[in-house]
């Protein structure tokens, strides 16, 4: 099972070497003319205003964390979905019922609200 | 020296070095990004163990769940993301003489301990084996809802914790 | 006559028996076995690293064309200056321009995130393509979690964005990559539920073997879940309606607005590749990836029907992204978890369901076409359920609103 592996290595080695050449090539062929008025952060042509730090909603941890619980789940539905076609009925039954109780869970975190954006 | 044994070592070191630099960041951010260092290191490190899912799901759960929350989380803590933190802390020579002795004995642990090893080759169908017993009544029937119900139980804590804010 | 049919025979399986001839001059220079096997995969996997590129430089010429058709503008061959016949060269001078434009580095980056975010952007475009099945034995590798891979190599990208939007110091590309990576994670969802119903009919991971168990294309055994994929992966690629993580209009760029030259060519070209990515995995998923007429004669025209079945999808990826606008956040979220998160759930559940009532009712067995059609049946009837829940809200709503217009309408009667 390791020989297949091989073959994701290397694409990983080549996949990381081929924005690497193409940048540099970009490096090599650019000019580079720094000014201080080039440098300043966009921010729609005016002065940037303030520190750069933006309100970090708590709603994009609700989602973040609601995904997380998702996820999860889907990494034990995985093999359970892989056997299906051998299983028996109860057994098909057990991972109804737990898509089920996640499904509740859901249902509960839409009725609390906390699916809403703002 | 085997080809496994350069990966294994070479894994290993991607873990631990990341493991390292997440200690010693000096950004918060930064930190968080070495930690998914290491957990690429980790899903290598699965892989030369002849569990691809589970590298796979390293990835996927790990890189791409925990990760971002993580992220969140320290962009949730105002100003965290801005200090420079230092490095080490007054008593940093009795935390590493505490680290050093706690390495080595695991280390004289790890070493002496006769390990059961079997030369038998994983099985190919290693993943619907898993499958079958996780369904199994005799199994791991029961661990399979459980966990089913703990993640209701982690999702209805958020959305509770969350929302008192 | 001979020598043209060994041509023939030559060319039906064309891309392996070069393959095999390359691998007969390697072992005949001398090499050991694992070196050249080793070689062999090397040159495999630059071409694998290769073909993306290749279509997307195709891909963008071919977007310019179909966009001017459709939205009735200019198209790359009308631009005034010359750029090949049918402006075919259009794509070249947009590479030449993006590498020869100076970066312009902002002031208060954090240099090392900032710089790896658009090398891993495509790194991870490219990493997808290792388990594509080009053909009836063309594939990079035919991992036994093939799938899982590429779902978790998508989801382990996330992160970049993150990295991206805040390394560059910059309000709006912070808060373009928090909404990216809400978009992201929510429609991944889904996507994985979608996939998990499909490696629950045909039973396998691997993609060789998702490809072999379509006698007939799951597209139309599996109707709504292909929906439900095709829906999650436009909003994975940010192809409108789901575009606004690019949104001119609205966050100027999101999270790439402090790159430029060869470094947001990268994000564009990791935004195509991924395009093309989902494709090539909606035509293996769901519409029989190499299969095809006499492929059993000619493998080699398996390839092409794989790339035919692509173009396909990236035709309709097109006209969708052509023609319609762009949704809000919010819309785009409630979307998501109120809509497609509940619909994917319970597709799951009730084909789940339905796969075993045929087993348990027929216990002879059933033919592959009497399967087929009771899967089409049990979507057709998840479709007319949620059309009817989508209806019944919609009246109550509308029966709200009049109320209330009502009720408006009484007070300011009565105040006058």
């Amino acid at each position: 099972m390791l020989e297949q592996f091989i073959f994701v290595g290397v694409l990983l080695v080549v996949a990381l070497f081929f924005p690497v050449v193409l940048i540099g090539l970009a490096w090599l062929l650019r000019p580079k003319r720094p000014n201080p008025r080039k440098s300043e952060i966009y921010e729609c042509g005016l002065q940037p205003h303030g520190e750069n730090w933006v309100q970090f909603k708590a709603q994009y941890y609700i989602f973040a964390l609601v995904f997380l619980v998702f996820d999860v789940e889907a990494v034990f539905l995985f093999p359970w979905a892989l056997v299906y076609n051998w299983l028996p009925l109860y057994a098909v039954l057990e991972g109804v019922l737990f898509i089920a109780l996640l499904a509740a869970a859901l249902v509960y975190a839409w009725q609390k609200g906390a699916l809403e954006w703002m | 020296m085997t080809v496994q044994q350069v990966l294994f070592l070479l894994f290993g070191a991607i873990a631990v070095g990341a493991a390292v630099g997440m200690v010693t960041a000096r950004k918060v951010f930064h930190a968080a990004l070495w930690m998914l260092l290491a957990f690429f290191g980790v899903a290598g490190l699965y892989v030369l163990l002849e569990a691809p899912f589970f590298a796979a799901a390293q990835l996927f759960v790990y890189m791409g769940a925990i990760g971002v929350l993580i992220i969140y989380a320290i962009m949730l803590t105002r100003g965290m993301m801005r200090q420079r933190l230092p490095r080490v802390n007054d008593q940093w020579w009795f935390a590493g003489l505490l680290a050093a002795v706690f390495l080595g004995v695991l280390a004289w642990l790890v070493w002496q301990h006769p390990w059961a090893t079997t030369a038998a080759a994983v099985p190919g169908d290693s993943l619907n084996r898993l499958g079958l017993t996780l369904v199994d009544p005799e199994g791991f029937a029961l661990p399979f809802e459980v966990a089913s119900v703990l993640l209701v139980m982690a999702l209805i804590g958020a959305v509770t914790i969350v929302r008192e804010r | 006559m001979e020598p043209l049919s060994r041509f023939l025979a030559f060319l039906a399986d064309a891309i392996v028996n070069i393959g095999e001839w390359i691998r007969g001059l390697l072992l005949g220079t001398g090499l050991a076995e694992p070196w050249v096997s080793l070689i062999m995969k090397a040159i495999g996997a630059v071409v694998v690293a290769f073909f993306p590129l290749m279509v997307v430089i195709f891909l963008i010429w071919a977007y310019r064309k179909v966009a001017a058709r459709m939205q009735g503008r200019l198209g790359p061959n009308s631009s005034g200056t010359w750029a090949g016949p049918y402006g075919i060269l259009h794509t070249f001078a947009d590479a030449i321009k993006m590498l020869t434009k100076e970066d312009i580095r902002p002031q208060g980056i954090d240099l090392i995130p900032y710089n790896l975010a658009p090398i891993l952007v495509v790194f991870a475009a490219i990493a997808t393509w290792a388990v594509m099945p080009f053909g009836p034995k063309l594939i990079g590798t035919d991992l036994n979690i093939g799938i899982f891979y590429i779902l978790a190599f998508s989801s382990a990208a996330l992160v970049v964005f993150l990295m991206a939007g805040w390394s560059s110091n910059n309000k709006y590309a912070t808060v373009g990559a928090f909404r990216a990576v809400a978009q992201l994670i929510g429609y991944e969802i889904p996507q994985l539920l979608a996939v998990l119903t499909v490696v629950m009919v045909t039973g396998s991971l691997r993609m060789q073997e998702i490809v072999d168990r379509q006698h007939i294309p799951l597209l139309f055994q599996l109707p709504v879940t292909a929906f439900i994929f095709f829906l999650a992966s436009m909003a994975e690629v940010n192809a409108r309606p789901f575009e606004l993580l690019e949104a001119e209009s609205e966050l100027v760029c999101g999270y790439f607005i402090e790159y430029s030259g060869m470094k947001f060519g990268m994000f564009y070209l990791g935004e195509f590749m991924n395009s093309t990515a989902v494709a090539a995995l909606f035509a293996t998923l769901f519409l029989g990836g190499w299969r095809g007429p006499w492929v059993d004669q000619a493998p080699i025209l398996g390839t092409v029907w794989f790339l035919l079945k692509m173009a396909l999808m990236l035709l309709v990826w097109m006209t969708i992204q052509l023609t319609l606008p762009r949704l809000r956040i919010d819309q785009m979220l409630a979307f998501n978890w109120k809509f497609l998160v509940p619909l994917a759930l319970a597709n799951l559940c009730v084909i789940a369901l339905v796969n075993k009532g045929i087993v348990e009712w027929f216990p002879g067995g059933v033919s592959a076409w009497t399967r087929a059609g009771i899967l089409l049946m049990a979507n057709v009837g998840i479709f007319l359920v949620t059309w009817g829940i989508l209806t019944a809200l919609e009246r109550r709503e509308r029966r709200h609103r009049e109320a209330w217009q009502a009720a408006q309408v009484g007070e300011v009667e009565v105040s006058v």
